[in-house]
């Protein structure tokens, strides 16, 4: 039988005034599945992950994580802190603050202000900054400014301080955005590398990038499951090519 | 190993930090208070009771800045109200100076005159203990951070930001500024506390009192300095950048902007209140005044002079702006909010990092010249 389940939504539905953003959505990803989420714009990917992170309230509809942890009552940094993290379509970093800096923050740690106000890096916190600079090839950057990066870099970075939170569930919203080919192909090596340890769900447009992933595909539409499968099922799903593929 | 945490909160200044603070402890606690005291009055080197005042009042000022430097500079949360905390500390510690009046008042009664103008028999409840300096100083520590605390939490639950959160603060002021216009308050209406005339028995107005609220300003504002160059050095400093930079970012990777915007924004407030405590028995007088929507727009005005986030420009900034406000409000009285309206768009056009900013890029493009 399949993995246990590390999410799971159930007949999810949000409205914002009277149009359905979710409609009755469900959806379960495995322990260490590399899912990808592919749509029309408006299929409801980034409400879908406004609603696992805690940013959007369900009205509803069970959203479940690790078989039986509700998240829905939950604040954005509580769900942070079960292991998920989020990846934002635009690249969100701390512009003003240096690339060693900003995967410091995001380590997984304590993360109460009386604790930071007398917070101390020792060498381990260090060490593994020092791994994920490497792993996310900005080791010659580590005292630059954010800001300065160019755009593909500041995508690895986000991604690297998702990775410092040593999540459990990653959410990536259109992660490859502006990388050129080289850039996209890399971050498709990194993510099927980290497919295992960590469960994956991927939200993106470029096909060849999904079809490197190879994980399953999911077909949001209007605001529910559209189909699912293997990316080659997918794309000749007669329903997918009409509303999504075929445009 | 682990370094102790005095060494790191004090090795957070800057060697050159504590050079620039060694000289001015020197000239605030030695210099100018022997100039002061020891030189007789009709000598060139005699530092006079007015220059005394003015420098205080504007280190006062100075610690207010600094304050809002921490909120606004560091953090990005833009406050027009932070003249009501400062308002606060000094009507806590006015209201000793008040009761150290004792039967000196123009009615000689044991109330303030402006109860026994009102025909008041006794004093009101929260008067209570407000001829101890003890806890007078208790309440210039607490009421301004507890007024602070209470209207943050409810304004950072609720995630108000931005522009609303700066007009909100805007009207805060203004409210407690009509509030305590009234009589009924019980705080001297719209002539508030004056007439002040010692602390502990001693005449606040003698050079030595002076001299003593001179030396204590200038402390607490080298303390703050300190204070502030390690919290924005600290991880909590850097949280507060990041919640400047991208709060949505700060709570997905697991913190609660929340707390964090409520300390610095307390503790900001606490400052102002120390400040107001100090400035009060150092210009002999606190009225509603202090609490006017001008007054808090002027402090972000020093902030915005004199740099953001630089801790060091907001000093400068008030130093500056309020020295010019000395030679404009005597020279030219009616034009002086011409030029502070000048300041704040020209400064804004062409100075937009400050004095702080202009220096560094002047020294950037010394050096780069240099190596050419």
């Amino acid at each position: 039988m399949s993995a246990p389940s590390i999410l799971l939504l159930h007949e999810v539905t949000v409205s914002f005034d009277g149009f359905r953003a979710l409609n009755e959505l469900s959806l379960d990803i495995e322990e260490g599945e590399l899912r990808c989420i592919i749509g029309p714009n408006g299929a409801g990917k980034t409400t879908m992950m406004d609603v696992i992170t805690g940013k959007t309230r369900a009205d509803r509809g069970k959203v479940m994580f690790d078989q039986n942890i509700d998240v829905r009552r939950m604040s954005e940094a509580d769900i942070a802190h079960l292991g998920i993290g989020r990846k934002f379509q635009k690249p969100t970093i701390f512009e003003n603050l240096t690339v060693f800096e900003n995967l410091e923050l995001a380590m997984k740690t304590d993360k109460r202000a009386r604790t930071s106000l007398f917070a101390w890096l020792d060498d381990g916190a260090r060490d593994k900054i020092a791994d994920t600079l490497r792993l996310i090839r900005l080791q010659g950057a580590a005292d630059r400014q954010a800001g300065l990066l160019s755009h593909g870099q500041k995508q690895w970075l986000e991604i690297g301080m998702l990775l410092m939170q040593d999540p459990k569930l990653l959410l990536l919203d259109e992660p490859v955005a502006g990388m050129t080919d080289d850039e996209t192909a890399r971050t498709g090596e990194l993510f099927k590398s980290l497919a295992g340890k960590h469960s994956l769900v991927v939200v993106e447009h470029d096909m060849a990038f999904i079809e490197q992933l190879g994980g399953m595909v999911t077909v949001l539409h209007e605001g529910s499951v559209l189909a699912e499968g293997d990316l080659a099922t997918v794309q000749n799903d007669q329903r997918v090519i009409e509303v999504y593929l075929g445009r | 190993m682990r370094t102790p945490f005095v060494v790191r909160f004090l090795g957070a200044t800057p060697k050159q930090g504590w050079i620039a603070i060694g000289v001015a402890a020197a000239i605030t606690l030695l210099l100018l208070p022997a100039l002061h005291l020891l030189v007789p009055a009709g000598s060139p080197f005699h530092v006079s009771a007015y220059v005394i005042t003015l420098v205080g009042k504007i280190m006062c000022y100075a610690i207010v800045a600094v304050a809002m430097d921490l909120i606004w500079g560091y953090t990005g949360i833009l406050s027009l109200g932070h003249g009501v905390f400062f308002a606060l500390g000094g009507y806590a510690f006015g209201m000793y100076l008040m009761r150290q009046i004792g039967r000196d008042g123009s009615y000689q009664s044991d109330l303030p005159d402006f109860m026994v103008f009102l025909d008041w028999k006794a004093l009101p409840w929260y008067w209570t203990g407000s001829d101890s300096i003890l806890w007078s100083i208790l309440l210039v520590l607490v009421v301004p951070a507890l007024v602070a605390f209470v209207f943050g939490f409810f304004a950072f639950r609720s995630r108000i930001k931005g522009v609303y959160f700066s007009i909100i603060t805007q009207a805060m002021t203004f409210a407690a500024m009509l509030f305590f216009f009234r009589n009924e308050t019980g705080f001297g209406g719209n002539n508030g506390f004056t007439d002040f005339k010692r602390i502990l028995g001693h005449s606040v107005t003698s050079p030595e009192m002076r001299v003593t609220l001179f030396g204590l300003t200038a402390l607490m504002l080298l303390a703050t300095l300190v204070l502030g160059r390690y919290l924005v050095t600290s991880k909590l400093g850097r949280v507060l950048a990041a919640i400047r930079d991208a709060e949505s970012r700060v709570m997905f990777i697991g913190y609660n902007p929340l707390y964090y915007k409520i300390f610095i924004w307390t503790l900001s407030a606490l400052l102002c209140g120390i400040a107001g405590a100090l400035y009060v028995p150092q210009v002999g007088i606190i009225n509603p005044g202090e609490m006017s929507p001008a007054n808090s727009i002027e402090i972000a005005i020093w902030v915005a002079v004199g740099g953001r986030a630089t801790l060091i420009g907001p000093v400068l900034g008030a130093f500056i702006v309020n020295l010019a406000k000395s030679f404009f409000t005597v020279a030219f009285p009616e034009y002086w909010l011409f030029f502070l309206g000048a300041l704040f768009v020209g400064g804004t056009l062409w100075l937009p990092d400050g004095v702080v900013g202009l220096w560094r890029k002047l020294r950037e493009r010394r050096k780069q010249g240099s190596g050419a």
